[in-house]
């Protein structure tokens, strides 16, 4: 260990603040005196880097809401008001739409680095379901976001996701009315949708950051071996395999940030449409009610649920097919809040779990891949078959995972981290 | 730079070109930003040929002036016919939505955004597959956009083209007698011959191009230097990551 | 890769210079790379397009603009007068005593440079003033007619009064001493497109 970790007291200014506001006391937990294991790799970029997202995210979109006209007569306009009258608003504009594609990139990799090495298992299921809430909060703010621009994909897209509820029985078709404010999407919905993306959802998304975070240095990093450093603490009582936050993982994140801005930026620049993923085509032509584009699809980071939607062509038990999509996809991402108490593994990361549980993740990522690609094609007989496929095997992992992690056999999980 | 940079991205997203989508463009061309003479002929054209009838709504002339390079007073003089409008306005067209509704049966649409809501290779096409039809009411017919309501207001320039069936070809064993109708062949000479007016066509899609997103001049011109940047820092960082991990056994 | 590093590896490992320098290095481009993403967003607070188009300069025709009348046209939101000074006038503003005013030379006020002279005018008899008073925003009333009543001074020269806050200017929009305003009415950027066209809003140079 270096020699970087000693304290000083704070002198002058900082004392002063120090016996009002527990500012140094803040920093030394949270970050020089917040010890994590030594062993991160390269997954473990993407906490950070979600922080980055989030920060641009929301200076962008300030900076938009001062040039924006929620409005279904303005919201257009103004969009290419933003592109070409206001200054460099291109750039703010392109930041703000590849960053909400980029948000969820990372969140996706982030949330597959903790189903890699286990880091919802106890006791860090707390630190799990926040970020869950957070990824939830994210997809609604992300809905609603694509409304804004008030093109056909946002006007359809919107349209199709409300729609969702009317499936609910009974109640369904009053609650997306209800939804809506009006008898279809109008300005009315425009307007709510607007106040909900730029002042509702952002302040939930910040507090569930903090309570991720706080509960996070709670109990403490997970690591690639999935094993608790806390248990092998040196006479300082400091963890052997521990390193503190500050400075090791700000520098190394630095890294990672200057990677990821180089990518963000050749998207930025290059391809703001991200191939028409990330603006898609329609979009470009003005909401019209009467008339639908030819081809709808969600945004990329929706897809793999909205394959698992389409996937349900038949119905069960007297529940119609449209029902069931309906609940499935709610399934499908309600089921990854239990994840902690459906796994019984004996250890945390994949390292040491069993050959099951290994091909179990390996089929899960593939048949999430492989559902967000048939999200976005227009569907087919054949690929519709596949899409059930891959929904059985989505839902396999979560419901057998009780079974196979019980069953299977794991390997002995080492003392101190192996680097 | 560039090119490396599109193959990279065309391996790593390999379904890009399907979710680019657009109807079938039978001619495609690659948009030029950097060719001011040609982005300078095309807004000629388009002010000649397109304006009394098409709006670009959003684009300002004294931007198109300021990015193209063309002089105030050449813009004032020659492209802004109507005494309305202003060097810092939009370039609207000086037909009522009703009379367009009118003569058309729809309003003809605004063309700012019209290269990116359908690609520019559909453009291209669609501005050379116009065709003679006399069961038409404007007495042209449109390979790429069926039953189109547009006259082929190029045809001075164009001339006059056809669907033709080349009998010979056909006797030589080509199965499907229909596919080979579809020819389109130039059969009385415009202003331009085939090359020029192609030419012409491709200029008036790299205008449309740049229409449709002008800040793309901006992006391009500014995104090798963020990159460097992004790149020394990269290097500076990792260094300074190293330098600190030397102290971690 | 350790040995590259030097001798003082043996140490306890750490090159302090080494370590400073590049967490200096690293701070320096990072701020760069800040004050660099701020441009846009500062910049983005500037008149758009828009703002611009609608603040483009106005043209006015003063072909019938009788000697001693004023005209009114408007400018970015603001009244701008356009004043035809007779030779009496001239002499009376020209002949104004000094002392009376606050800022004689205009030294203190804001006029393109080539509004040149005691009148502040491309041509003397021509004047193109702001009509804002430079106190708090109103706009003084027109009183060209020497020792007009209601100004509140004896001896006037002809010129504005401010009746919320009874600033006085004279016809050169130079502003009285002991009076609330700070300094002479604002002369706008204007060029004459020819005698009787003036652009206001655009300097001469650019013409």
């Amino acid at each position: 260990m270096g020699n970087s970790n000693k304290t000083r007291a704070p002198r002058g200014l900082m004392r002063w603040v120090d016996a009002r506001f527990p500012a140094t006391q803040l920093f030394q937990d949270h970050l020089s005196h917040y010890y994590a294991p030594k062993n991160f790799n390269f997954w473990y970029f993407f906490g950070s880097l979600a922080l980055l997202v989030l920060v641009n995210q929301i200076l962008t979109g300030i900076w938009l809401t001062m040039s924006f006209n929620p409005s279904a007569e303005g919201a257009f306009d103004s969009i290419e008001y933003i592109m070409r009258d206001v200054e460099w608003g291109w750039l703010i504009r392109y930041m703000h739409t590849t960053g909400a594609s980029a948000f969820f990139v990372v969140i996706y990799l982030h949330m597959f680095r903790g189903l890699l090495y286990g880091s919802y298992k106890a006791p860090r299921e707390l630190v799990w379901i926040f970020g869950m809430a957070i990824y939830l909060t994210l997809m609604a703010e992300a809905f609603m976001g694509y409304l804004l621009p008030w093109g056909q994909m946002s006007y359809w897209g919107a349209q199709v996701i409300i729609s969702l509820f009317s499936a609910i029985p009974f109640i369904g078709p009053d609650l997306a009315q209800w939804v809506r404010g009006d008898y279809l999407i109008s300005g009315i919905t425009l307007n709510r949708f607007f106040a909900l993306h730029v002042v509702a959802l952002p302040i939930v998304i910040l507090a569930l950051v903090v309570l991720h975070i706080v509960a996070l240095h709670e109990v403490g990093s997970n690591n690639p071996d999935g094993i608790d450093i806390k248990q092998k603490k040196d006479e300082a009582g400091k963890p052997r395999d521990g390193i503190p936050f500050h400075p090791y993982y700000t520098v190394k994140d630095l890294v990672g940030v200057a990677v990821f801005l180089f990518v963000f930026c050749i998207v930025v620049f290059y391809f703001p449409e991200g191939g028409g993923y990330f603006i898609e085509t329609p979009n470009f032509e003005p909401a019209n009610p009467l008339q639908t584009p030819d081809h709808i699809a969600p945004v990329w980071y929706f897809t793999p649920f909205y394959a698992i939607l389409r996937a349900i062509t038949f119905s069960i038990f007297g529940l119609e097919a449209k029902f069931l999509g309906v609940m499935c996809m709610g399934a499908a991402i309600a089921v990854m809040f239990v994840l902690p108490w459906l796994d019984r593994s004996p250890v945390r990361s994949i390292r040491y779990k069993g050959w099951i549980s290994k091909l179990m993740l390996a089929l899960f990522a593939a048949s999430f891949v492989t559902l967000g690609v048939l999200g976005v094609m227009p569907s087919t007989e054949g690929r519709t078959l596949l899409a059930q496929v891959c929904t059985a095997i989505y839902f396999a992992y979560f419901l057998l995972m009780p079974i196979y992690t019980r069953l299977e056999r794991t390997k002995p999980v080492p003392e101190r981290v192996t680097g | 730079m560039k090119k490396q940079l599109i193959a990279l991205i065309a391996m790593l997203v390999p379904m890009t070109t399907m979710a680019a989508g657009g109807a079938d463009a039978p001619h495609s061309m690659e948009p030029d930003l950097r060719d001011q003479a040609s982005l300078q002929n095309g807004m000629k054209l388009y002010v000649n040929y397109c304006m009394g009838c098409h709006s670009l709504e959003y684009q300002r002339f004294s931007r198109a002036a300021e990015d193209l390079d063309i002089p105030r007073d050449i813009i004032e003089d020659n492209v802004i016919f109507s005494s309305e409008m202003a060097f810092n306005d939009q370039m609207q067209t000086s037909m009522s939505e009703e009379d367009g509704e009118t003569w058309f049966g729809a309003p003809p649409p605004d063309l700012t955004l019209s290269a990116r809501l359908h690609g520019t290779d559909w453009l291209y096409s669609y501005l050379l597959s116009f065709y003679q039809d006399p069961s038409r009411p404007t007495g042209v017919n449109n390979t790429v956009f069926e039953l189109v309501a547009m006259p082929n207001v190029l045809e001075p320039l164009q001339g006059v083209q056809e669907k033709v069936c080349p009998e010979a070809e056909a006797s030589e064993g080509a199965s499907d007698s229909e596919a080979d109708c579809d020819r389109l062949e130039v059969t009385r000479q415009g202003e331009l011959s085939p090359e020029a007016f192609e030419e012409a066509v491709y200029d008036l899609t790299n205008f449309l191009a740049y229409v449709g997103e002008p800040s793309k001049l901006q992006a391009q011109a500014l995104a090798p230097k963020v990159l460097l940047f992004l790149f020394v820092f990269g290097v500076i960082a990792y260094l300074l990551k190293r330098e600190y991990w030397r102290d971690i056994h | 890769m350790r040995e590259k590093w030097g001798p003082d590896m043996a140490n306890n490992g750490v090159n302090k210079g080494r370590r400073r320098f590049l967490v200096g290095a690293t701070t320096v481009v990072g701020a760069v790379g800040v004050v660099g993403v701020a441009i846009p967003f500062v910049s983005a607070w500037q008149p758009s397009a828009r703002a611009r188009a609608a603040g483009a300069p106005v043209k006015a025709d003063i072909s019938k603009l009788a000697p001693g009348q004023r005209m009114t046209v408007e400018w970015r939101g603001r009244p701008v007068w356009i004043i035809n000074r007779t030779p009496e006038m001239i002499e009376r503003t020209e002949s104004f005593t000094a002392g009376r005013l606050a800022d004689p030379d205009s030294q203190a006020s804001l006029q393109p440079a080539y509004s040149t002279g005691q009148m502040r005018s491309i041509r003397p008899e021509i004047g193109v003033l702001i009509g804002i008073c430079t106190h708090l925003g109103c706009s003084p009333v027109y009183r060209p007619e020497p020792d007009a009543t209601g100004v509140g001074v004896d001896d006037w020269p002809g010129g504005f009064f401010c009746p919320c806050h009874g600033s006085r200017f004279d016809l050169a929009g130079r502003v009285f001493s002991n009076v609330p305003a700070p300094t002479n009415l604002e002369v706008p950027p204007y060029r004459f497109e020819n005698d009787n066209i003036i652009v206001v809003g655009e300097d001469e140079e650019t013409a």
